[in-house]
């Protein structure tokens, strides 16, 4: 069970969030093919920790931007409010 | 040693003492034909079939641990082929035919037991989309029906099909052949029949490297010494990843968490597999008199091997709605295990951008059903060069090229799949 730092709301349980993935860099809507599958389908990292989105349904309904180990859930740092998907 | 009815008495007679081990112990040579990393379901599947099918016997099958200790040992066990797009049916449409022989061709039991698989609809819309699917699936020449309200009730009579129910069930898509099959024995079946051919397997030999020469693959490392190789076949689910870094691939797939639950055995009262689509939740009954349960991934990226208690929570209550004698019943074991998810939540097979290095991975949480057909798709291709019409749908180049496969229409997305 994640214990989800919310900025706004502080630690919440992560039934009240939605999972929005990581937090790619997209390139321009007009870029060309290669770039988009570079960035949507290999934007994957080699590190443990991931910056993601979460969207707190359940609570001040932002979506907001943290950072995680994968391999032991750990965030580690303060999470971000996003008011919307930059 | 034949498994038969002279053996059997041959070594009760003996005193049970002459076994042979399943696997011959192994002294590693410097190089083989092919390197297969992963010893898992799909990759002894391979081995076996390269000795079986194609006489290509100098191959080595590589853990990091034990013989069916990862995903092969931790699945719902359970086969069917209900799939919409034809790439993903044919694929696994062919594995259920291979499943109904494979354990007179290994010599092994591998419990196979076709008793039919159930996947539940909760409305006039999702019925229409399974009807579309069995229809899909009658054209390309499999067994498959809908069932009706009473048709499931005469089926299945523990189910709660009451019509005040959260999600009432309004039919169900019913294919025969589906069922389930051991799976521990289908890991064991497979190295015992590639070792008895010859084939090396080496368990507790983890690959921590690849030896790569103007791109082409020339051999892996291993704490046991360089193994050269003309082939290296990666089959090790969520560890390819990781893997195919070394070897400078970045494979587009996430890493994502499912558990599965087994309660305590009680006497038959289920011999069909069944699937609830309110909510995710499959059940079946082991032959021990377990029920086993499976719901849908955590919805998140890990590699913790830890489950959330959010989706065991959400997976038993949706399997109390199927079944609500299953609230009397105790959880016995539990276990999670990481599955590899692609961008369009379909399986990566084949050839990648650095010569003689193929990949096996992306199955998520569906990979055990279509063991021996990739098994059989990838032996012929590593033995002949030519790309079985099998297995060409699931090439990695899609990503780049667009001919996505996604099954369930959800996009780049693998927490959704």
């Amino acid at each position: 069970m994640l214990l989800i730092p919310c900025p706004h709301c502080g630690e919440r349980d992560e039934s009240e969030f939605d999972y929005g993935g990581r937090a790619l860099a997209l390139p321009a809507l007009d870029a060309s093919g290669d770039e988009w599958h570079q960035a949507l389908h290999l934007g994957n990292d080699s590190e443990d920790c991931v910056d993601e989105y979460w969207y707190h349904a359940g609570g001040c309904e932002c979506w907001i931007r943290l950072r995680r180990s994968l391999s032991n859930h750990a965030f580690v740092e303060p999470g971000s409010s996003t008011g919307v998907i930059d | 040693m034949k498994y038969s009815a002279a053996s059997l008495l041959k070594q009760a007679l003996g005193g049970q003492r002459k076994w042979p081990p399943f696997v011959a112990p192994t002294i590693l040579k410097p190089h083989y034909d092919i390197v297969i990393v992963g010893a898992g379901g799909h990759g002894l599947a391979t081995a076996h079939y390269l000795a079986a099918n194609h006489g290509v016997d100098d191959v080595l099958v590589l853990d990091s641990g034990w013989i069916g200790g990862g995903n092969t040992a931790r699945n719902t066990t359970i086969l069917r082929s209900d799939y919409l797009l034809p790439a993903s049916f044919a694929l696994k449409n062919f594995a259920l035919e291979l499943w109904a022989q494979l354990s007179q061709d290994l010599n092994f039991n591998l419990m196979y037991s076709p008793r039919g698989y159930i996947d539940l609809a909760h409305s006039d819309g999702e019925l229409e989309h399974f009807m579309l699917r069995a229809n899909a699936m009658r054209l390309a020449g499999a067994d498959v029906d809908m069932l009706n309200r009473r048709q499931i009730s005469e089926q299945v009579p523990g189910i709660d099909l009451g019509l005040d129910a959260r999600y009432p069930i309004s039919g169900a898509l019913y294919q025969p052949a589906g069922g389930v099959v051991r799976h521990d024995a289908v890991a064991w079946g497979f190295a015992r029949s590639a070792s008895s051919r010859g084939i090396h397997i080496q368990q507790n030999c983890a690959v921590d490297g690849f030896d790569i020469q103007s791109n082409r693959v020339v051999g892996v490392a291993t704490p046991q010494g360089q193994i050269s190789a003309d082939k290296v076949f990666i089959s090790a689910a969520s560890a390819t990843a990781p893997l195919a870094r070394l070897a400078g691939l970045r494979l587009p797939m996430e890493p994502i968490n499912v558990q599965a639950f087994v309660t305590e055995p009680i006497k038959p009262v289920l011999d069909s597999v069944v699937n609830y689509n309110a909510g995710l939740c499959y059940v079946s009954q082991s032959d021990k008199g377990e029920l086993v349960l499976g719901g849908a991934t955590d919805g998140y990226l890990s590699q913790a091997r830890r489950g959330s208690f959010a989706r065991i929570e959400d997976t038993l209550a949706r399997a109390l709605q199927i079944f609500p004698f299953l609230s009397q019943l105790r959880l016995m074991r539990h276990w999670s295990g990481t599955a590899d998810i692609p961008m369009d939540g379909n399986a990566i097979v084949g050839a990648t951008p650095v010569d003689g290095l193929f990949v096996n991975c992306g199955w998520g949480y569906a990979g055990f059903k279509a063991t021996p057909a990739v098994g059989w798709s990838m032996a012929q291709y590593l033995a002949s060069g030519e790309l079985p019409g099998l297995l060409q749908p699931f090439a990695l180049e899609r990503f780049a090229s667009g001919a996505l496969i996604d099954d369930a229409g959800i996009g780049p997305y693998p927490w959704r799949h």
